[in-house]
């Protein structure tokens, strides 16, 4: 989430000092994603210049004492951005998803030792992440939401794991079809270049 | 202390060119307090490891020892009674008795144990008060909804004072919530002093354990190490 966006989000719930801006942005994110404190002041006076906030006042005073409200332009923009998905039609590059292919071509390579390690060290992930779930989530809604869409992630990537695991075992066991040349490629999946 | 001990346990099924090797050369230890998840595809020899320890199958070589007791060396009644007094089944698709009322269900294992109907129907209204279910005590199974009646199941498992607590799939086909819900009643009997060991694929079930083994072709192949404390994850900025 951008810092502007964040800010906005603030504001449209009334009118706000910088530095309780500043303190509500910490604390507003569940803690989980460190976030660059040291841009609040400077996009206040970014958004202030584009006018989707205004100052209640136009004395000289520096951003952490001045009082910010949200326009009716920022109220629009917010409410454009909170439906406008994210791009996740074409993935970043995945590293493990790389690890894994040429595990399978690296001659001597168990590769089930290998989903093995990665699978491990996602689930201590998940583990630790748990941890703060039964601890905090209850009292913390945005904690909460943001571990669960945590947890969802890693499972997703430990669920890729054991489908690529029982896929390769199930190739091992099988013949190597005839080679396609006319195959289609799949498009920056991996990060791969031809 | 441990509740669960597998010392080199294996099992075969069949003979000859049939024979077939669920399990080779499994150990594990499970203390009071602690929760072990077992993650494994399917056909990995999960199921059976839960089965041997819960004393409902033989192993073919090894010792399974529960509160201390080595069950090669019991009898078999001694065997059955080491079940209903230590040992609490919780299965993927509940296992309730249909004709039974939740309370019912619940007391039911005491009261096979020879405990007064009264004190059994006592123990099992508490241990359904504990996991939020008292308002649902005089419900049949089909009157409650899938989430309520694997937390009965649970309630039956630790109903009494059991110490080992067996769970296969516990959540099965339960939404998020429900699954978390019943992850969180194991976890607070573990907390209790129960030792639980739950079988699963499922890795956000798995991450509720203290410890994670991964079985794979009936052999043990890797377990997580405690993880260190969630500062890690959190603040890394600051």
């Amino acid at each position: 989430m951008s810092v502007r966006h964040a800010l906005l989000a603030l504001l449209s719930e009334g009118p706000k000092y910088g530095l309780r801006l500043r303190e509500e942005f910490e604390a507003g994110t569940g803690e989980v994603w460190p976030l660059n404190i040291g841009q609040v002041y400077t996009t206040l006076q970014r958004l202030e210049r584009d006018a989707l906030i205004e100052s209640e006042d136009d004395d000289e005073r520096d951003s952490p004492q001045k009082r910010f409200r949200i326009t009716a332009e920022g109220q629009r923009q917010l409410a454009a951005w909170l439906r406008t998905p994210p791009d996740m039609s074409s993935p970043p590059r995945d590293e493990l998803v790389i690890k894994v292919l040429v595990a399978v071509r690296v001659p001597g390579t168990d590769v089930h030792e290998v989903i093995q390690a990665h699978r491990r060290y996602l689930v201590e992930l998940m583990q630790q992440w748990t941890r703060i779930k039964e601890a905090d989530a209850d009292r913390d809604l945005a904690l909460g939401l943001a571990v669960d869409a945590e947890l969802f992630r890693l499972d997703a990537v430990v669920r890729w794991l054991d489908a690529a695991d029982g896929r390769i075992k199930r190739a091992a066991a099988e013949p190597p079809a005839p080679v396609r040349d006319n195959l289609p490629k799949l498009r920056n999946k991996t990060g791969a270049t031809r | 202390m441990s509740i669960l001990e597998l010392r080199q346990v294996s099992k075969v099924y069949g003979q000859g060119a049939a024979e077939v090797h669920a399990l080779r050369d499994v150990s594990l230890d499970v203390g009071a307090g602690t929760m072990v998840a077992v993650m494994g595809p399917s056909g990995s020899g999960k199921s059976t490891l839960l089965t041997i320890a819960g004393s409902l199958e033989q192993p073919t070589s090894g010792q399974v020892l529960v509160a201390g007791h080595d069950l090669a060396t019991m009898s078999r009644n001694d065997q059955a009674r080491l079940r209903r007094q230590e040992i609490g089944y919780v299965f993927q698709d509940f296992n309730l008795l249909p004709g039974l009322t939740a309370a019912e269900n619940v007391a039911l294992p005491l009261e096979l144990d020879g405990i007064s109907a009264r004190k059994a129907r006592d123990a099992g209204l508490r241990a359904l008060d504990a996991l939020g279910l008292a308002d649902r005590a005089s419900g049949y199974p089909d009157q409650l909804s899938g989430g309520e009646r694997q937390r009965v199941a649970i309630a039956r498992a630790v109903v009494g004072d059991r110490h080992l607590l067996l769970a296969d799939e516990p959540s099965g086909a339960l939404d998020s919530a429900n699954s978390e819900a019943v992850m969180r009643m194991i976890h607070a009997a573990c907390k209790q002093g129960v030792a639980a060991v739950v079988v699963t694929h499922d890795a956000q079930l798995a991450a509720w354990a203290d410890r994670v083994v991964f079985i794979r072709d009936g052999r043990i192949v890797d377990q997580t190490v405690p993880a260190p404390g969630p500062e890690s994850l959190l603040r890394q900025d600051r």
